[in-house]
């Protein structure tokens, strides 16, 4: 792997599923009494969290104590950046503390390549404005290859807001990586234009969709997107591309349903569905320690084992 | 001072000696000589008519810590440039006399080049009433060019009422084309590479939109009408029907334009993020096609300096901009090799005109005014964005190769740049 994990496009199909067979075997550490691996004792990982993200920073967190490292939480809030500090002048100050790890979540896309120019740890991008997110894009994929038991040729569906989604971004590219076949369903407002170059197919109908889908993927919709005339109302969104019982019953047996959270019930999805044995939120959640253990792990440890 | 520049070559041409005395050029030919003249050997060096930018941002007064109008002045002399235009988005705006006064003033204070104020066409270039255009008209900087730059006139019904108005002291409007509803937040080309980066597009139907609509209002109170920096293939082609039309509209690119695409993006560096933004391989060839074929009168720099913490930061908190100044004529020597005819049209010649300023853009016979630059063909420079003479260095060419090299400037036959030097 590279010293960065920035875009899910870092990793080749060999290393995403090193990471997710990692992240398998971080699972059963999380089985035991005792949670912890002497890994990355003495090792210092820091999670610099410009937007408020309690599930993604403490997921992180918990990964890396899990781990042994020690955790640095540098909230933007009530910190040197709200009084004005640059990201570069924070990006030497973590330097200087001798940061072995940042680990960003950020407002602006490109925030941790701009980090990574200026600090010589590993840079982890923990979601950066309408970027990526590819640590999300992994556990996602670990949860569909625990659930469904592969990833090549699996039918994928992302359905809603792709245009703002940092998820979408990268679960297109890792899963293409990995061979599954991704349709994104949006209305036309909510594709960005380009999206032809993507390696995904597209769809402004979800019906069309679901009944051929191993995997639907919801995406959350801010409801101010109304605001800029992305849609006309949340009724007619969630009419054309929420997901209710009766869509949820087109899709064949086996097929699951994700969302990257938090979840809008109501809007892209129903309370029935969001708590239906296809719903894999909470696993997706339980997952993502270990994939971010995985990740750590073989971005700071792995080299040196 | 009396010079002899001995065997230059006239954009291109035959080796001639020219001497420059009395601001002039007192006489041109082979085997000139003149007592007490300080000579300058000029061979394989090809002389041009000093160049003159359409579309430079100063900065001062307001931003003296990005640009002054003495720093700007010297990238422009070392660049090559005997004239430039200021721009009017300074702080305080240059929307009254007093302010393109005091630019004005700054630029004849510093003496590098000559400093040609840009009026701001409304009131704190908010597009809301017009500024006294008039009055700048008629004060010490006599401005002929006013533009929003940096900011559209895009209420059409403002626009129609200043293209109207400058005519009665033979303005023009320079308009910066971008529809502001189409660009909100937007931080790059809208396109593949802004799906794939998150960034928000500005999609190129929103400089079409507004010359369009503008080379229609032109054509419909018969008024002159300049685009600055036109970025997109779609532009060339309304310009270039406007054009066959007889609409009186003349038109600017970038060097930046030219050469450099929207796949610089990729790296979120805001060293290459401008506004209008780096477009696309197809929009660039049909940019070079148009300077090639004049339906694009000029190159212009859009030289704008900004600090290092402006540029230093994540992309979508940069300001946007590019220097331009000291790399114009290398980027049009790499883009268009050595049409000297070509490039003096473009960068000399039709920029003055353009702007009114009668003793630039001559070509340097005998008794025209002697502003001149003379240019080392075959020097290849990489560009040193920490040795800029600007303040700044958001250079996006930098570490780049490029041909070409000022060796002198003269503006009224006296030196600005000698042995590629800035004068003071």
């Amino acid at each position: 792997m590279s010293r960065h994990l920035l875009s899910a496009a870092d990793l080749d199909a060999d290393e995403a599923t090193a990471v997710l067979d990692t992240a398998a075997e971080m699972a059963n550490v999380a089985g035991r009494e005792v949670k912890k691996l002497p890994t990355l004792r003495g090792r210092t990982v820091v999670n610099l969290f410009y937007e408020d993200s309690t599930r993604t920073r403490i997921s992180f967190e918990a990964a890396a104590k899990r781990l042994s490292a020690d955790v640095i939480n540098f909230s933007a809030k009530g910190s040197s950046v709200a009084k004005g500090e640059s990201l570069k002048d924070t990006a030497l100050t973590l330097q200087a503390m001798g940061a072995d790890a940042v680990v960003i979540r950020h407002g602006a896309s490109g925030a941790p390549h701009r980090l990574a120019d200026w600090v010589d740890g590993s840079v982890i991008n923990a979601g950066d404005g309408t970027h990526e997110h590819p640590t999300q894009a992994l556990l996602d994929a670990y949860t569909m290859r625990a659930r469904l038991g592969r990833l090549a040729g699996l039918k994928v569906a992302i359905v809603g807001d792709v245009l703002h989604s940092r998820v979408a971004r990268s679960n297109v590219l890792l899963l293409h990586t990995l061979g599954a076949h991704v349709t994104l369903v949006a209305p036309p407002t909510l594709l960005p234009v380009g999206v032809g170059a993507w390696p995904a197919d597209t769809s402004f109908d979800l019906d069309a969709v679901l009944p051929s889908s191993d995997v639907v993927m919801m995406l959350r919709v801010q409801r101010e997107r109304m605001g800029d005339s992305f849609f006309p109302s949340v009724r007619e969104y969630s009419r054309r591309y929420g997901l209710d019982g009766a869509r949820m019953r087109q899709l064949p047996a086996h097929a699951i349903v994700m969302h990257p959270g938090p979840m809008i019930r109501g809007m892209e999805i129903a309370p029935e569905v969001a708590d239906s044995p296809r719903s894999t939120i909470t696993e997706q959640v339980t997952n993502g320690v270990s994939v971010r253990m995985a990740v750590l792990y073989l971005l700071l440890g792995g080299m040196n084992q | 001072m009396t010079f002899l520049i001995k065997g230059v070559s006239l954009l291109g041409g035959e080796p001639t000696d020219l001497l420059l005395r009395d601001g002039v050029v007192a006489e041109a030919g082979t085997g000139v000589s003149a007592a007490g003249a300080q000579v300058i050997d000029a061979d394989g060096l090809v002389a041009l008519p000093g160049l003159v930018d359409l579309h430079t941002h100063l900065r001062e007064p307001g931003r003296e810590d990005a640009e002054t109008v003495e720093t700007g002045s010297r990238a422009a002399a070392l660049g090559g440039y005997t004239a430039v235009c200021a721009m009017a988005n300074t702080e305080p705006v240059a929307d009254t006399a007093g302010v393109v006064e005091q630019v004005w003033r700054l630029g004849r204070r510093a003496g590098l080049v000559d400093v040609q104020p840009v009026g701001a066409v409304t009131v704190g270039l908010r597009g809301e009433h017009l500024a006294e255009l008039g009055a700048m008209a008629t004060s010490a900087a006599a401005v002929r060019i006013f533009s929003d730059d940096g900011h559209c006139v895009s209420d059409p019904r403002l626009m129609r009422r200043a293209l109207e108005y400058v005519q009665a002291f033979d303005g023009t409007v320079a308009q910066h084309a971008e529809e502001p509803r189409l660009t909100e937040n937007a931080q790059m080309h809208e396109g593949e590479i802004s799906a794939r980066l998150g960034l928000t597009g500005w999609p190129a139907v929103a400089e079409e939109a507004i010359i369009a609509r503008d080379v229609l209002l032109a054509e419909h109170v018969g008024a002159r009408l300049h685009i600055c920096h036109v970025s997109t293939a779609g532009s060339v082609e309304i310009l270039r029907a406007a054009k066959a039309r007889g609409v009186r509209v003349s038109a600017e690119v970038t060097p930046h334009h030219l050469l450099l695409t929207d796949e610089r993006t990729t790296t979120y560096d805001p060293v290459f993020k401008v506004n209008p933004p780096l477009r696309t391989g197809a929009d660039v060839a049909a940019l070079r096609q148009a300077v090639a074929d004049g339906v694009i009168d000029a190159i212009a720099t859009d030289h704008a300096p900004h600090t290092v913490e402006d540029k230093e930061c994540e992309w979508a908190y940069a300001r946007p901009g590019m220097l331009g100044l000291q790399t114009a004529l290398p980027v049009a020597l790499e883009v268009f090799g050595q049409q000297w005819d070509l490039i003096a049209e473009r960068m000399s010649r039709a920029p003055a005109r353009l702007a009114g300023l009668d003793g630039h853009g001559r070509h340097p016979a005998t008794g025209e005014p002697a502003n001149l630059t003379l240019v080392d063909p075959t020097a290849r420079v990489s560009v040193d964005a920490t040795a800029q003479a600007s303040r700044s260095r958001n250079t996006p060419f930098a570490r780049m190769t490029l041909p070409g090299r000022v060796v002198a400037t003269f503006l009224r036959g006296e030196p600005t740049v000698l042995d590629g030097k800035a004068s003071r």
